[in-house]
């Protein structure tokens, strides 16, 4: 295998990285920076996106560390569009004060994101988990100006690099019991060593690593200050992009490395595994996040408790094991990424226009921008479960699987539990959009009593994934099938 | 046809959204009357044989790989309900014509509400029904807040959570008869012999669900607030259409699918239903406020439509098909008078205030309609009202004879509470605040007359509810053998 077929397997990596590097240069140069580094950060996901689609269908390569197929290459193409929506959200808010900085740092949280999603080795999991972490503190405590930015990355790095240590840990000793770091070859150690305790408490530390990164409670202390503080763009990112290569990276990880001991979270029938782990985190989650998203009073504090119960929901797809909950699983995450993507570009318009993003901010709002106003009801709806949006859709699914799996309905449990906490966040995303629809504009809001100048950009972004939103609602086989052919078919 | 009910309205809501706001009402009417006039001639031109079976009017694949399809059907009691919603929505438009703030918002949420009742009476795909039965939630809650009176964002989100909550059940429910029946087509699912011990908790799931929309006691208390909370058009078309949703999607699904599991719990439901006439009734005839009189009727009439569904009979459930088109009609009307011609004009709904005001005089046609409104509300024959319940308790001597007595009972209630609130309302003759007691004899010239579309939107719900009440056998005939030939009665 000679460097040139290497590059050619990795081009969009490598078309990422070059872009990164062309942006910092644009922004030593260029006069109108901003604007200049954006556009060709722009151009760069979009050719990004041109070569995933030249990639060949499927190639797997040094046991693992870099795995071409159909699933892999479908991620990619989704991570980079929610980093393209990412990009053009930089433009909504202030201008960041080193603009090239902070585009190459987005387009190096991509890179990331792509070594994620396309590894079924653990080493090369790890380095992209580092290099999206990495690059995802700097981004939360970009802001010099605000002191919540620098609590947010402060908080973030604390955290992050603690379960960096615990998703190491547990990755040495899971390679201690199996003598492998590829996940195939894990499985089929796995499958012929008996139980050890070592195993568990491997299994057990590097899901605790992941679920930090998709904030599952109880390891989701970090999210609302960095969901908070963070620039806009970047709570959006990491919201959005981090969640869905954390979650399909978790997918691989449990349902191809650790198949053997995947356990039971039945009802009356738990047998110990990675599935009664997932399940209490799942659990937890759904109850912590929505219990305490009803106390919030601004906007993007409940969104960060929101994640926090829309990864418990995502876990029950997990849990539900097998192709369909994987399927379930990576389809609800995207949509839930998609979402993010356009409620944060809402509240970065509203934080620019009104100063601040409470609940007394967004009074009036649909006075004030009907555009806006509709689509953050789009956003908040889907996001509660209400037809025919694809939130619904996604939570249907997800259930159903769950449902089907156990023998018995033994995850009814689940299932309900997930049901109750869908009821519960209806009443905090309705406190949302009674502020934007029914409350009079407040007086934070007063001064910009007249029609939001918004920039056609941020207007054109949100509508169009509002629009996206009600498309997956309404026809969701578009992404549905093409997530279930891409799911590899001996899971 | 019958389903461009469903595209037509949704297609008018989406239009006058964009469209400046003085054309909104005018697009709704269409839109609406569109719906009511597609309903019609379905109606009449279909043959009655042709309504017998719930017969497949548009089936496409929508997610092959979870069997979900968009399904559509048709049968006598479907119609029914069609053309109920169609009549509802013509008059709650010409009843909002006078809307001043924000038309385009609120026609939008309505016919959002319409459209998604038309989805629910016609879709014969699980997952399609239930997206459309969860679609109402949302606009109900928007038309309250926004739009409403009393205490409306309490009502606006007690009415929603509410909604939900039953919603909740439902999705079990569904869940598993589709995990269960591997299908999510009613007509399959239908067929499939779910096993008794799951039809024995998955029943009762699935049916109360289902009945919180419908105001099954004792989970209605959602219904008088929400329905005072509401604007006229809004209580119109909630406490007429919405709440059958209910009841119909509990027929469809709850009884079809599981029937056995309904021949064990439908004594439960007639108790229920029997409590739930009596109750409301019996505090209906406490309250003061005219509007929360009429919402506890609402909860007592669909107690009436419980009571049918629950007799396993085909004249009980009949019965109940006719109640809840009937009902649909005559809370339509309390509604109208109650917020529209009254409240609108006199600014109170106290009944106290109003006994002051000897409304009889100064708003004839307001007191003609009460009049016909309140007799069709009682059961006086000749008024679809009296049909709809003699159908149902004729049904239910045959299985629950001690259920006849009570709901009896109940009748006398209803009687009383509507006699005390139209005497009040209209008849009064003297007005007591405090220590003073004053008569007042406003005249005509007080208020603004009733407005054509009013008067238009009153002449038809109550022709409706007339020729109905005579001619029962005009709905009867398509109805019956609709419910003859489901499942549950074999």
């Amino acid at each position: 295998m000679s460097y040139l077929e290497l590059l050619k397997l990795a081009s969009p990596e490598a078309v990422v990285v070059l872009t990164a590097l062309v942006v910092l240069s644009v922004s030593l140069v260029a006069e109108r920076a901003a604007a200049a580094c954006a556009f060709v950060a722009a151009l760069g996901i979009v050719l990004a996106i041109v070569a995933v689609l030249f990639l060949p269908r499927n190639e797997t390569l040094f046991g693992g560390m870099l795995v071409i197929s159909p699933l892999t290459s479908l991620f990619k193409i989704i991570c980079l569009a929610l980093a393209f929506f990412t990009i053009l959200l930089t433009r909504a808010e202030k201008a960041p004060r080193h603009p090239g900085e902070f585009l190459a740092l987005v387009l190096l949280a991509t890179v990331g994101l792509m070594l994620l999603v396309g590894s079924e080795e653990l080493l090369m999991i790890f380095i992209g988990l580092e290099l999206l972490g990495l690059s995802l503190y700097v981004m939360a405590a970009f802001d010099k100006t605000d002191v919540r930015s620098a609590e947010a990355g402060l908080k973030y790095f604390l955290f992050g690099s603690t379960s960096s240590a615990f998703t190491l840990f547990g990755i040495s000793l899971i390679y201690g019991v199996s003598g492998a770091t590829g996940l195939a070859a894990i499985s089929t150690n796995l499958a012929t060593t008996s139980v050890q305790p070592l195993l568990g408490v491997g299994i057990v530390m590097t899901l605790v690593g992941f679920a930090f990164k998709i904030a599952a409670a109880p390891f989701h202390l970090w999210a609302p200050d960095a969901y908070q503080g963070a620039p806009v763009p970047s709570a959006a990112f990491i919201a959005s992009g981090s969640k869905v290569a954390s979650f399909v990276v978790l997918g691989k990880i449990v349902l191809i490395g650790f198949a053997p001991v995947r356990g039971s979270a039945g009802w009356h029938a738990m047998v110990a595994g990675w599935s009664p782990v997932l399940a209490t985190l799942a659990a937890l989650s759904i109850v912590i996040g929505n219990l305490v998203a009803l106390a919030q009073s601004n906007v993007r504090r409940l969104l960060a408790y929101s994640a926090v119960a829309h990864a418990g929901y995502t876990l029950i797809g997990f849990v539900a094991g097998d192709r369909e909950g994987f399927s379930a699983a990576l389809f609800y995450t995207t949509v839930y990424a998609v979402t993010l993507v356009g409620a944060f570009g809402v509240v970065g318009v509203v934080r620019r226009e009104t100063g601040g993003d409470n609940f007394s901010n967004f009074s009036g709002l649909a006075s004030r921008s009907p555009l806006l106003a509709g689509c953050m009801a789009v956003f908040m709806l889907s996001l509660a479960g209400i037809p025919p949006l694809a939130g619904f859709f996604g939570k249907f699914y997800l259930f159903s699987v769950a449902l089907h799996a156990g023998a018995n309905h033994s995850l009814l449990w689940l299932v309900a539990l997930g049901l109750v906490g869908s009821f519960v966040s209806l009443y905090y995303y309705l406190l949302v959009l009674k502020a934007i629809f029914v409350d009079a504009a407040s007086l934070a809001a007063g001064e910009q009593a007249e029609r939001m100048r918004s920039d056609f950009l941020q207007r054109a972004t949100v509508t169009l994934l509002a629009a996206a939103v009600v498309l997956l609602g309404v026809m969701p086989n578009t992404l549905a099938s093409r997530i279930l052919a891409a799911v590899p078919q001996n899971l | 046809m019958i389903a461009w009910t469903i595209y037509l309205t949704f297609g008018g809501a989406v239009l006058l959204l964009l469209l400046p706001r003085a054309f909104a009402r005018w697009i709704a009417l269409l839109a609406t009357m569109a719906g009511l006039a597609l309903g019609t001639v379905v109606f009449v031109s279909t043959p009655i044989a042709d309504l017998a079976h719930f017969a497949t009017i548009v089936r496409v694949p929508w997610v092959p790989a979870l069997g979900m399809n968009y399904h559509l059907a048709l049968d006598g009691v479907s119609l029914t309900m069609v053309l109920v919603t169609g009549i509802s929505a013509v008059s709650t438009v010409l009843f909002s014509w006078d809307v001043e703030h924000r038309q385009n918002e609120f026609f939008f949420w309505l016919l959002l509400v319409v459209a998604g009742c038309y989805g629910v009476f016609l879709s014969a795909d699980l997952f399609l029904l239930f997206v459309f039965y969860e679609l109402v939630i949302v606009p109900k809650y928007f038309l309250i807040a926004i739009f409403g009176s009393t205490n409306k964002e309490y009502g606006a989100m007690k009415l929603t959570l509410y909604s939900f909550f039953g919603g909740m059940f439902v999705f079990v429910g569904i869940l598993v008869a589709y995990v269960n029946g591997g299908s999510l087509d009613l007509n399959q699912l239908s067929q499939f012999e779910f096993s008794p011990q799951l039809q024995s908790w998955a029943f009762p799931v699935l049916f109360l669900g289902f009945a919180v929309l419908a105001g099954i006691w004792p989970l209605h208390t959602w219904a008088p607030t929400g329905h005072a909370a509401a604007p006229t058009a809004g209580s119109m078309l909630l406490a007429g259409i919405v709440m059958k949703l209910g009841s119909y999607a509990g027929l469809r699904v709850a009884m079809n699918l599981f029937p056995q599991g309904f021949q064990m719990w439908s004594k439960w439901i007639a108790v229920l239903a029997v409590i739930g006439i009596v109750y409301a009734a019996a505090v209906a005839l406490r309250q003061c406020d005219l509007k929360f009189v009429i919402g506890y009727s609402s909860v007592s009439h669909m107690g009436f439509v419980l009571l049918g569904l629950a007799t396993a009979n085909a004249l009980g459930v009949s019965g109940a098909v006719l109640q809840m088109f009937s009902h649909g009609v005559i809370a339509a009307l309390l509604f109208a008078v109650a917020g529209r011609m009254i409240y609108r004009r006199t600014h109170t709904r106290e009944l106290d205030a109003l006994s002051g005001m000897n409304l009889s005089h100064a708003m004839p046609f307001a007191a003609f309609t009460f009049v016909v409104a309140t007799a069709a509300s009682m059961g006086i024959p000749g008024f679809s009202g009296f049909a709809a319940e003699i159908t149902i308790l004729i049904g239910a001597w045959k299985t629950y004879p001690i259920a006849v007595w009570i709901a009896g009972a109940g009748i006398v209630l209803v009687a009383a509470f509507t006699l005390r609130a139209l005497k009040l309302s209209f008849f009064g003759e003297k007005a007591v605040q405090g220590e003073v007691t004053t008569v007042t004899t406003l005249s005509r010239e007080e208020f603004n007359p009733i407005t054509i579309p009013e008067k238009i939107g009153a002449c038809m719900l109550m022709l409706t509810t007339l020729a109905v009440g005579v001619y029962p056998k005009l709905l009867l005939d398509r109805i019956m053998p609709a419910v003859e030939t489901m499942r549950f009665l074999k």
